[in-house]
């Protein structure tokens, strides 16, 4: 069984304006394998707002995006601060995005809620002090 | 003296002289004479209000014609950010950009490419010891023309750099240079397309000693129009954008503030409240704030005369398009903290300041003297017939010499109010 294809990316957690290069990245070579457009939106919308989250809130942190058969993985890992109230936090509308960067359209409150109505299956595993994982699945 | 190139015109066949442009100038540069109206170019700051408020279509823009870059061999186009939210049902940049070339463009750089390095120096700038806060953006040729001549104390608030349209505009040129060794400098044509005329006055005017390198300056009207008949969504574009969020969002009012990163910023859109700002902090009436965004168009360049959308439905697509775009595609590495010293303007122009009466206080101060005093003599209504914005004005104008206090109608109408009065008395005198 020959090894997934994955894309493997280092988040940076100090510059904020590079925030969003890695899910542009992924759209493009999923562009390149030939993934219909709408999965690819999908993915790359998840992705995004995983992204933007993690430089935000968590001071970076890994991304790994792994094309299984039948599914694209997304896995988001974070050393950051973890999230204390997941339901809270999956409130439309919630956010916790410092003032800053709210007139760049962010803080909205929509990023979790987005990841889960754009992807088939989501789990969030966190420990407050300890950092975040959010694994996520399209299916094709 | 200003010799000043401008890009508002007047038709005089449309205009009927109906004063409604002169009440809104903000720096009272309109005078109607014999009818029609006359724009005084020392003053005028290419603002377009006189083009948004004329009810006959009378104002124009002067901006070079599409046709023109065929003047040039290699022509790359330079859209302003404002250009992607004229479209409807955009969800691509990609496709505008594929559109400039299939109307004739050999290449496209986006200004808003450009306008996200600019954000990286700011920032950088930002952190300079020893600067003059509040820095005042140079990103509006209007605001920038403004301050020469009304708010001269400013002149070292404003930030050195050179703004967007010339940053793309000469690394546009080095790039075709690169790519194509065999042309001379004379064959690359450099063109902005513009949503507003302030932009065509800077580039035929430069800044101080620094030449615009942008060789044309298109309407974003006429490119509109060009462009609709060609952009397809069934062909899939061969450019591809390179310019992120923080690009985009210069060409909406808040768009350059924001991509500072920074909460001690202001933003203030339309010329009347850029002015009202810069009173303030001219009288340091303002909370300790490091930058402030000036936008002389309503909502910032979506609002320039020469867009087609209305400025609040292209802020919205442009939201839209950008909210999932990538914060920034163009910035400094991380730890670079130097601003190539080709990005900076060496000097200001040299502006006759508006307010001045003369160069020497005395003669000023008797020149005021009579200027109040011929206010005090006339009606104060403000109505505009005699072809000045208001009294104060008219009054200035006389004293200056450009005008004669007979031609206030109120004063016509009252004397002659007067004449028929003494007529009838006479009449009644007569036949006792």
């Amino acid at each position: 069984m020959s090894e997934p294809l994955g894309f493997h990316y280092d988040v940076d957690g100090d510059n904020f304006t590079s925030a969003g290069q890695a899910s542009a990245q992924v759209k493009k070579n999923l562009r390149q394998l030939g993934f219909d457009p709408e999965i690819i939106r999908k993915v790359a919308i998840a992705m995004y707002e995983g992204e933007i989250n993690m430089v935000i809130h968590a001071g970076g942190g890994k991304a790994h995006v792994i094309v299984e058969d039948g599914y694209v993985e997304i896995i988001l890992a974070d050393t950051g601060p973890g999230i204390a109230n997941i339901e809270q936090a999956m409130k439309e509308g919630f956010s916790t995005a410092p003032d800053q960067v709210r007139s760049l359209g962010f803080g909205a409150g929509m990023g979790l809620p987005n990841m889960k109505r754009y992807t088939d299956y989501m789990q969030i595993d966190s420990v407050v002090g300890e950092g975040t994982t959010i694994t996520m699945r399209v299916n094709y | 003296m200003n010799t000043y190139i401008h890009s508002v015109s007047l038709d005089p066949e449309k205009c009927t002289g109906c004063t409604t442009c002169m009440k809104h100038c903000p720096t009272e540069a309109i005078r109607v004479r014999n009818g029609c109206a006359v724009i005084d170019p020392e003053r005028c700051i290419d603002c377009g209000e006189c083009i948004r408020n004329c009810p006959n279509n009378a104002k124009k823009s002067i901006c070079n014609s599409f046709d023109e870059i065929k003047k040039f061999k290699y022509k790359v186009a330079l859209p302003a950010p404002a250009l992607i939210g004229q479209f409807d049902n955009l969800d691509n940049t990609d496709y505008v950009l594929q559109g400039l070339l299939d109307i004739g463009f050999d290449d496209v750089f986006e200004v808003s490419k450009a306008a996200e390095i600019v954000s990286a120096y700011t920032r950088v700038y930002l952190e300079t010891e020893g600067i003059k806060k509040p820095v005042i953006s140079t990103a509006c040729p209007v605001v920038t023309r403004l301050i020469g001549l009304r708010f001269p104390f400013l002149k070292d608030n404003l930030i050195p750099l050179l703004p967007p349209m010339e940053v793309a505009a000469s690394i546009a040129r080095e790039e075709a240079m690169k790519k194509n060794p065999e042309l001379k400098k004379e064959d690359i044509g450099i063109c902005f397309i513009s949503p507003c005329p302030a932009k065509a006055s800077y580039a035929k005017n430069g800044f101080g000693s620094y030449k615009s390198e942008v060789d044309l300056v298109v309407s974003m009207s006429e490119v509109y129009f060009q462009l609709i008949n060609v952009m397809k969504r069934e062909k899939v574009p061969e450019i591809s954008s390179q310019a992120g969020k923080i690009g985009v969002s210069w060409a909406i009012c808040g768009g350059e503030g924001s991509a500072l990163l920074n909460d001690k910023i202001l933003a203030a859109d339309g010329i009347n409240n850029v002015i009202s700002v810069l009173d303030q902090i001219e009288d340091g009436n303002i909370p300790p704030i490091d930058f402030v965004e000036l936008n002389a168009c309503p909502s910032g360049c979506v609002g320039g005369v020469l867009t087609i959308e209305n400025p609040y439905i292209a802020k919205n697509r442009l939201h839209t398009i950008r909210r999932y775009m990538p914060v920034s595609l163009n910035g400094m590495p991380e730890d670079e903290s130097y601003i190539p010293h080709k990005r900076f303007f060496a000097d200001f122009p040299k502006y006759q300041p508006l307010n001045r009466l003369s160069d020497n206080i005395g003669e000023s101060m008797r020149l005021m003297a009579q200027i109040q005093a011929l206010r005090k003599e006339l009606p104060g209504i403000d109505c505009g017939s005699c072809g000045a914005p208001n009294c104060r004005a008219f009054a200035e104008d006389i004293v200056r010499g450009t005008a004669h206090q007979s031609e206030c109608i109120i004063a016509y109408k009252e004397a002659f109010k007067k004449y028929i009065e003494n007529y009838d008395r006479g009449d009644k005198v007569e036949s006792e």
